[in-house]
């Protein structure tokens, strides 16, 4: 059977290549599966998480923004995810 | 801070700013903490069993939200001897005010061996756009090992208008810091700043006495203002023109590793406005970013 892991990276910009500033790591494997390479961060981009096998599930839209709230600041705004699937026994 | 003066200079106020946070460490003499845990472990009750639902009345001393600081913990009060420091009054007064009031406090023990961990948050709820703001002051009476129960924090975090609970999703972020340090530490941060309490894998409680303010007057040049106008930049302070290298602006200019790209513009920007109130100048700008928009709006009529 197969199980997903889920990878959450925040770039700093908009564009899959642009550098990491935050990231969350999910495992439906319960340890049976990978685990993420060391470093902090595992992958300096979303580029080189999908050249160690990470599919894309979600990236963020542009949005409209608000009058008057233009140059407000929030959550961080460019959440990427990504998941892979392991084969695991069952 | 100045030995004589305990109040904060403009460069540690652009700091706090900058980053939503101050370090002092070992600031609380060791003899105070030595003997405020005492009193921490009959507060930890009192605020428990309060949790619980349970009555409290006729226990320990603690004051109730509202009181003014000069009011709580009276002698012979250790919390009290603690929070009337000179040292302490000084951050205080810089921040807040001379006599802000008591929002609460609570006791933060993490027993030897805790595995208890928190998810990322902002303490209360979402705050409004105004700028003034409240401080919390974290005391650690006892060192903390590397590792062992000190808080998570993520330095420039606090300007971010975010749901309490909202940030839980980011279980790392590039730069973020957990507190270790000496006995006697204080930190003081702004109400914004993102943090969680941490697992404690050592053989040595993890204490951790903290308080919430809120001020009580404009918080506009309280600090020690010997240094103002030195580092006080006008607009004309902008990277793409004119730019000096030792003005409060430079301090707005340096990002921490998770603000990137575009985005640090506008957490500049937020400093910016924090600082125009704080230091009653609302001219103040740093790389222009806020003249340019007002002067158009001014050309067009629509300001």
């Amino acid at each position: 059977m197969e199980r997903q892991q889920i990878l959450y990276l925040w770039l700093a910009e908009g564009a899959l290549d642009t550098e990491t500033v935050a990231w969350a790591f999910h495992d439906g494997t319960q340890g049976r599966g990978p685990s993420l390479p060391d470093g902090e961060p595992p992958y300096k981009t979303a580029i080189a998480a999908l050249e160690d096998g990470w599919f894309l599930l979600q990236s963020p839209a542009p949005y409209n923004l608000q009058p008057g709230l233009e140059h407000e600041t929030s959550y961080l705004p460019n959440e990427f995810i990504f998941e892979r699937r392991i084969a695991v026994k069952g | 801070m100045p030995a004589d003066d305990h109040r904060l200079t403009t460069q540690e106020m652009a700091r706090f700013v900058a980053e939503g946070y101050l370090r002092f460490d070992a600031l609380v003499p060791e003899d105070v903490n030595q003997r405020v845990i005492a009193d921490l472990q009959a507060l930890e009750s009192v605020k428990l069993r309060q949790a619980l639902g349970r009555q409290v009345e006729g226990d320990v001393e603690h004051p109730e939200s509202l009181t003014p600081l000069s009011q709580c913990y009276p002698a012979p009060s250790v919390i009290g001897e603690y929070l009337r420091l000179p040292q302490i009054q000084g951050i205080v007064t810089s921040l807040v005010g001379k006599d802000p009031l008591f929002d609460h406090d609570f006791v933060h023990r993490l027993p030897a061996g805790s595995g208890y961990k928190q998810h990322l948050h902002v303490d209360a709820v979402i705050d409004d756009p105004a700028p003034s703001f409240d401080i919390q002051i974290f005391y650690y009476p006892v060192a903390v090992q590397a590792g062992c129960g000190g808080t998570r924090m993520v330095p420039g975090s606090h300007l971010r208008r975010t749901r309490a609970e909202g940030v839980a999703r980011y279980q790392h972020v590039l730069g973020e810091q957990q507190f270790s340090g000496p006995a006697g530490t204080v930190m003081v941060f702004h109400q914004g700043l993102w943090h969680a309490g941490q697992p404690n894998p050592g053989d040595t409680d993890r204490w951790l006495y903290k308080i919430r303010l809120n001020p009580q007057e404009p918080q506009v040049r309280l600090w020690n203002t010997d240094d103002f106008e030195a580092l006080h930049n006008d607009p004309r302070d902008h990277t793409f023109a004119h730019m000096r290298g030792d003005s409060v602006a430079q301090v707005f200019r340096k990002m921490e590793p998770w603000q990137k790209g575009h985005e640090a513009r506008y957490e500049q920007m937020q400093r910016t406005k924090l600082w125009r109130y704080l230091s009653g100048d609302d001219r103040y700008d740093v790389d222009y970013y806020h003249t340019r928009i007002e002067g158009r709006a001014r050309t067009s009529g629509l300001a």
